[in-house]
């Protein structure tokens, strides 16, 4: 944290800079404006964002974004799995965003899982004369093949907000019809500059249409809380809930990973909200600490010492029974983890890795790996925004770069010129980076691997990272330029 | 606050008649918020003695994204504290005017333009809704009342019956309701008989008769409602009356629209239309 200032050696804010002025001097005059403050180097200890984010991306560039309805669907509603999830519009959207995100859920195909593809597969005739009608049919067609469904979200696609379809309104009279919850998402993928706007209006949805629609069964405790913005990415809820369990706490909905639409909407009756990704949700913890007064947490759970520092700011909340209970977690984990530490530091110890993730992962991620005696030496976002990059300052060593919506140009220089022992980041930037022969991971889907998070992901993430960049491959193949 | 959406035929005089009768309702101590939903953006400048105002659309282009727009940007405030937006849009043939309305009145909506202090918000809408985004307006939670401007011309009337199948559209699953034709005239035969009847058969009201005066257009010219120009002309009393009617009007209805034999019938009753004669149909002037 911020009362340890880190340093990397060969790292300096001079040196960081003319990295970034080298990668920017190839760009036309208007581009190298616009990029500009988007790329610095970070101040450790100022605690505030060095770039500028959340703006468009610039044209000419290839980035790694994705839009409003990706969003929407891939991160918010997908997960949610007792809910038929309906992509409104052409095929396509609906098909290139199926099963990729790797947020594992429990149950039974068709009877309390819905995870196929839904959509409204939308003709040029649709086009013309709208789409509502078929929309209707199809929500009738829904609910009769599967009738178990606890709802279903109609997730729009950019033509339908072009030829100004009322969704909302079908929705409305579809949800009497059927007697059951129809949640109409205006995601179309043209809004706003990133997948970020789709969570947000994702969240606003939930606000509008589920929160406070449903009580929880059991009885309230004082122990009730929810984890919200986890999305149980290669299984990461099945470790971070257990492990809460453990510590006494009542995990009642998970938001929305594995999740169940009567469990999320029943969280307004929980005592504390603890946020996982803060970019993806924080709308709605703000929402339940307005409306319900309900506090939020935002915590980290990957790696032995943010977890360890995560679960004890949890108990501060709490009465010393959780207190006593958390401190009897720690004593048992930790062991195991001084054991994976000791297995796997020798060999990683002095690597060095860049990140370029989502919205989270840039920063809660780091600490991680600086348990495995790694450093990171750079790190980034798609989406993120000014708070996220406020919070990541303390997180990184002082001086490394910090890159917003970084280009595919940008980050073959910084990589070039930093020469990482590993970069972990998304699907379109692999084969870039493998091809330079820097060992890669895939940060998005825990590179079909996981889970990551909590005393269970740790030793799978220790593995895997001294797997990627301690593999014999990078020996034995030589680039032919 | 009362949310009201003006329809009717390109160039009858929506946004004139609207202007006018809000800068009435202006004139009796009412609050009122215009949002143009017009890409021509010709729905302010009356109140705003300007040209054109700054659209939503317009700053959008220049800024890039949506979410960079702030509301003192696009609003302007015009004669008697009018609120002043308009939504703006591509030039004709290109792009996609409707969704310049979804995205402005989302933006309005987003960023709290809907302050409670608002007596009345009205919408000047295109005059042909083309597609979903010109009927924006009066989507659930905007506008539920809708008056038609029309006048005693055949294509007008059409118009208005057109619109009335669209309203019932929306009024069938929400709380839309036609609320009246307005007639500004032109001077046809029979006119005011004739849209009284074509109000009668939509289950409507002719709210009001606006007389044709050369005064609108003098007072355009300096681009000033009558109202401001000239608020002791007769003219100025009209859209006076007009406001207070609507400011009192309590008769929102379910439009039943014409199928077209109907409204022909209607209009061959008040000698606007012939009867049709089955065998001159496809003959040739020099076959006769």
């Amino acid at each position: 944290m911020s009362d340890k200032i880190k340093k990397v050696e060969g790292i300096t804010k001079e040196s960081t800079q003319a990295m970034i002025d080298k990668s920017l001097a190839v760009y036309p005059e208007k581009g190298r404006k616009k990029r500009a403050p988007h790329l610095a180097p970070n101040d450790q200890s100022s605690e505030s964002a060095c770039v500028k984010s959340n703006k468009k991306t610039v044209p000419g560039v290839m980035s790694a974004r994705g839009c409003a309805y990706a969003g929407a669907k891939g991160v918010v509603w997908g997960p949610i799995r007792d809910m038929v999830h309906v992509s409104h519009g052409p095929v396509g959207c609906g098909w290139y965003s199926w099963g990729t995100r790797r947020n594992l859920v429990t149950g039974t195909t068709g009877v309390d899982k819905f995870d196929m593809q839904f959509t409204s597969d939308f003709q040029e005739k649709d086009i013309v004369y709208g789409g509502d009608k078929k929309l209707a049919v199809l929500l009738r067609e829904a609910k009769d093949l599967f009738p178990l469904a606890k709802g279903i979200s109609v997730l729009s696609e950019c033509p339908v907000g072009l030829i100004g379809d009322d969704i909302n309104s079908v929705a409305k009279a579809s949800a009497k019809e059927l007697d059951i919850p129809i949640i109409p998402c205006n995601c179309e993928g043209f809004r706003g500059v990133s997948q970020s706007l789709g969570h947000h209006i994702s969240n606003d949805t939930i606000r509008d249409y589920i929160i406070g629609t449903r009580e929880f069964a059991e009885p309230s405790s004082p122990y009730d809380i929810a984890l919200i913005g986890e999305y149980n990415i290669g299984g990461d809820a099945w470790s971070t809930k257990p492990l809460l369990e453990e510590c006494g706490l009542n995990v009642k909905a998970v938001w929305t990973g594995d999740g169940e639409i009567e469990k999320i909407a029943a969280t307004h009756t929980v005592k504390l909200n603890v946020i996982h990704c803060y970019r993806s949700m924080n709308y709605m913890c703000k929402v339940m600490e307005e409306k319900y007064g309900i506090p939020w947490i935002e915590l980290n759970f990957f790696g032995p010492t943010k977890i360890r520092e995560s679960l004890r700011k949890l108990a501060e909340l709490f009465d010393d029974s959780i207190k006593e209970k958390v401190e009897a977690v720690i004593a048992k984990y930790d062991p195991q983890m001084q054991a994976v530490v000791e297995q796997y530091r020798p060999r990683l110890e002095g690597k060095t890795v860049m990140l370029y993730v989502g919205g989270l992962r840039p920063r809660h991620t780091i600490n991680a790996y600086e348990d495995l005696g790694m450093t990171c030496v750079g790190s980034g976002y798609e989406f993120a925004h000014g708070d996220d990059y406020d919070r990541t300052a303390p997180e990184m060593p002082d001086a490394t770069v910090v890159y917003d919506d970084v280009t595919e140009l940008e980050f073959e220089e910084f990589a070039d010129a930093l020469k990482p022992d590993l970069v972990g980041s998304g699907i379109k930037e692999k084969y870039l980076f493998q091809k330079m022969g820097i060992p890669f991971r895939q940060m998005h889907s825990w590179d079909y691997s996981g889970p990551y998070h909590g005393y269970k992901g740790f030793p799978i993430f220790a593995r895997d990272i001294d797997m990627a960049i301690n593999s014999p491959t990078w020996e034995l193949v030589k680039a032919p330029f | 606050m009362r949310q009201i959406a003006i329809y009717g035929k390109g160039g009858i005089g929506k946004s004139t008649t609207t202007q006018n009768t809000v800068a009435g309702l202006a004139y009796l101590g009412k609050k009122v918020m215009i949002v143009g939903c017009d890409p021509k953006a010709d729905s302010t400048r009356l109140i705003l003695h300007a040209k054109a105002q700054n659209t939503v659309m317009d700053l959008v282009r220049e800024l890039g994204t949506v979410e960079d727009l702030e509301l003192e940007d696009v609003m302007k405030v015009g004669y008697g504290d009018v609120k002043c937006v308009e939504s703006g849009g591509p030039e004709p043939g290109v792009g996609c005017a409707g969704r310049g309305v979804i995205t402005a009145i989302n933006f309005l909506e987003e960023n709290g333009a809907y302050t409670p202090d608002l007596d009345f918000v009205f919408y000047d809408v295109l005059g042909d809704v083309v597609c979903g985004g010109f009927a924006m307006p009066i989507r659930e939670g905007k506008a539920e009342e809708i008056y038609i401007v029309c006048s005693g011309e055949m294509m007008a009337m059409y118009a208005a019956n057109n619109i009335a199948k669209g309203i019932l559209k929306y009024a069938s699953s929400g709380k839309v309701r036609l609320a009246g034709l307005i007639c500004n005239a032109r001077k046809t035969d029979m006119e005011f008989e004739l849209v009284s009847a074509l109000a009668a058969k939509l289950s409507t009201q002719m709210i009001h008769f606006v007389p044709r005066d050369n005064q609108v257009q003098r007072a355009e010219m300096r681009r000033m409602t009558v109202i401001e120009y000239s608020p002791e002309h007769p003219q100025a009393q009209e859209y006076r009356d007009l406001a207070e009617k609507i400011l009192n009007n309590k008769m929102l209805v379910v439009p039943t629209p014409l199928e077209m034999e109907e409204l022909e019938d209607l209009l061959m009753e008040f000698g606007v239309m012939e009867a049709e004669d089955e065998s001159v149909v496809g003959v040739a002037e020099a076959a006769a």
